[in-house]
């Protein structure tokens, strides 16, 4: 079958204004409503609060959005999160140097990666069923690994670290705004990035094009599962200790920010920055109920509701731009 | 473009596809004689039942997965569907006293789960895994919320026979798994509305152009998948005779096993309700066997997980083979 063939758009002015409806309207709404609900939601400590949770949530919605980006999925990024943090923090409590810990984390992320960009990109299999088999496989080996008890007791090195700060800017805030920067970059001003658009648009036409697209897909999932394999350390950080089950259900959230944000699961429509805005509408969101003391299992059902508003916004102003 | 061999809807009980679940069943066979061979108790009468039981009750939540994903969908709410849909008629029963207000329940509450899911994906175009683990995570709130961190247990003798009961010497879950096949069935081979679902997962547009009203159908097989997920709630809850919300998580990933094992094949278009129940028995003979060999409970993630890749890998690999033959 053959698939339309589509213009590539690199992000102009104007794909940015329409693009920020859905996520953007909500988080105006939601920020006015909650300041009105209680002044303390602007206070200076609660925003900082917010920006370490969002930045959190960035760091598995950054890379997600690559992925979904090449009309792919990973429902295992947050089982690999809660994997990450467990191998280091058992390397640590090993004697292992924190560089070490580090490094084994990130390359078993990698080749988790890897196994996930193989059995998708090469064999062509549908990323939801693949991810959710690795996902059933990393929770597994965190659960065996720790017996399904927290780990900790480690070096407080790695609690030091999330609590730094450059200059007045909270580490885990840097680190996110980084990993936007080399991620924009990456996307926006290198071949690699436009093959990993075009792989969403016509993977097909890319490939004969001469380019070994099968390779630049596989390379997606590397570098998500290295994004979020090295991720699990500031998580661990900021409870210094590292829970086997932490991850499961962020990549729920992060995949919400990214289809929040304005991001298509379709012919690699998206842009990166949808994904900050859509961690930021949730990040709120939990911060404005967590405020008004609303259960933290309702805050999920709200996240679901919202996601529906917003694709219901951007329906209707297509419908109606039309 | 290539014609897929999956396009042929005849009744599947022709040769490919029963050869297919004959192998199934002798690779039961096989395990079942290897595990055997390891403890002779795995082989007496009540230990096969109780095993049998259990595939059954896995095959309840994986039966109206068969027919979504035969109709080229994915269901991923069918789990936390079930969770909701215990709790919330563990508290009808539990307050009202009465077991057919749990039941009326349980039915409504799985069906309205699935009607959703299918509004979701005709009217806002959501991929079906999109809106399906959407709302795999929503139905989980929802039920961690409506519990409170309670667990309500103490069921009627009445209501409880349904899991635990015996008829003819059989446990009553496998006579329900009985029905609900032969329904299935029925309905996959001989309706119309079940043709049109091979015909929708063998290619949609195909589907559409010929006129099938494909979003009507497709809203109907989601309710089908949502209400077989409010029935495996009632026996899940009858058996257990306690409601808590982490009874239905862990049993998202075995169920597709069930399914991809049995043949149905990820692609649509192809597959049977009689693989699924092949599938979900191997599935359980897998974990009681593990069990057996005094393998650790936290092992099951990690077998469910490489059991869901082997069977796309071979799934994967016939079908490759079937469109190179074809």
């Amino acid at each position: 079958m053959t698939a339309p063939t589509q213009s590539q758009q690199r992000p102009g002015a104007g794909q940015f204004f329409s693009a920020i409806p859905g996520a953007g309207i909500l988080l105006i709404l939601m920020l006015a409503l909650f300041t009105i609900a209680n002044p303390r939601f602007v206070s200076q400590t609660n925003l900082v609060n917010v920006g370490l949770q969002a930045s959190l949530l960035l760091m598995i919605a950054l890379p997600m959005t690559l992925i979904i980006l090449t009309e792919g999925l990973d429902l295992s990024a947050g089982a690999l999160l809660g994997l990450s943090g467990v191998i280091v923090a058992e390397a640590l409590l090993a004697g292992w140097s924190v560089f070490a810990a580090c490094a084994m984390a990130f390359a078993i992320s990698t080749a988790f990666g890897a196994l996930n960009g193989v059995l998708i990109a090469y064999l062509t299999l549908p990323a939801f069923v693949v991810t959710l088999g690795t996902m059933g496989l990393m929770q597994g080996i965190a659960l065996v690994m720790t017996n399904g008890d927290p780990v900790g007791g480690f070096t407080p090195a790695i609690e030091t670290f999330y609590r730094s700060q450059l200059w007045i800017f909270p580490m885990p805030i840097v680190v996110a705004v980084a990993l936007y920067a080399a991620l924009w970059l990456l996307l926006y001003r290198t071949r690699l990035g436009n093959y990993v658009i075009a792989i969403g648009g016509n993977k097909d036409a890319l490939r004969l094009a001469g380019i070994r697209a099968n390779l630049v897909h596989l390379a997606v999932y590397v570098l998500g599962s290295a994004i979020v394999g090295l991720s699990a350390v500031l998580l661990i950080g900021r409870t210094n200790s590292a829970h086997p089950t932490v991850g499961i259900g962020m990549e729920f959230e992060a995949i919400a920010a990214v289809v929040l944000g304005g991001t298509s699961f379709e012919k690699g429509q998206g842009w990166l920055f949808g994904a900050v805005l859509g961690a930021l509408a949730i990040t709120v969101l939990r911060n404005g109920l967590n405020i008004l003391s609303v259960d933290s299992s309702l805050q999920v059902v709200c996240i679901g509701i919202l996601l529906i508003l917003a694709l219901l916004i951007d329906r209707a102003r297509k419908h109606y731009s039309r | 473009m290539t014609i897929p061999a999956t396009l042929d809807t005849r009744s599947p009980s022709l040769s490919p596809d029963a050869l297919a679940l004959l192998g199934r069943l002798i690779l039961i066979v096989l395990i079942a004689g290897a595990l055997t061979a390891v403890d002779p108790g795995f082989a007496s009468v009540s230990n096969l039942l109780n095993m049998l039981r259990q595939a059954s009750l896995l095959f309840l939540v994986a039966s109206g997965l068969t027919l979504v994903i035969i109709g080229g969908g994915l269901d991923l709410s069918v789990g936390s569907n079930l969770t909701l849909s215990a709790c919330l008629a563990a508290a009808a029963i539990k307050t009202t006293g009465n077991p057919w207000y749990g039941v009326a329940v349980a039915v409504t509450s799985g069906t309205l789960i699935g009607f959703t899911n299918g509004l979701m994906i005709n009217r806002l175009r959501l991929p079906p895994f999109l809106a399906t683990f959407g709302m795999l995570w929503v139905a989980q709130g929802a039920a961690y919320w409506f519990m409170a961190g309670q667990t309500i247990y103490g069921m009627p003798m009445s209501f409880r026979y349904f899991g635990t009961g015996f008829f003819l010497g059989v446990p009553l879950p496998i006579w329900i798994t009985l029905v609900v096949c032969v329904v299935c069935s029925i309905i996959l081979h001989r309706t119309t509305f079940g043709r049109e679902a091979y015909f929708m997962g063998a290619n949609q547009t195909a589907a559409l152009l010929s006129g099938i009203a494909v979003e009507r159908r497709r809203l109907l097989l989601y309710v089908l998948s949502g209400l077989t997920a409010g029935i495996a709630a009632l026996v899940y809850l009858a058996r257990l005779n306690a409601a808590e919300p982490g009874i239905g998580e862990p049993l998202l990933l075995p169920a597709i096993a069930a399914v991809l094992v049995g043949g149905t094949s990820l692609f649509g278009g192809s597959g049977n309700i009689v693989g699924t129940v092949l599938g979900a028995i191997l599935l359980t003979i897998i974990v009681n066997g593990l069990n057996l060999l005094n393998v650790a409970a936290t092992w099951h993630p990690f077998v469910n997980g490489a059991v869901v890749l082997i069977a796309i890998l071979a799934d994967f690999i016939v079908s490759r083979r079937r469109s190179e033959s074809g």
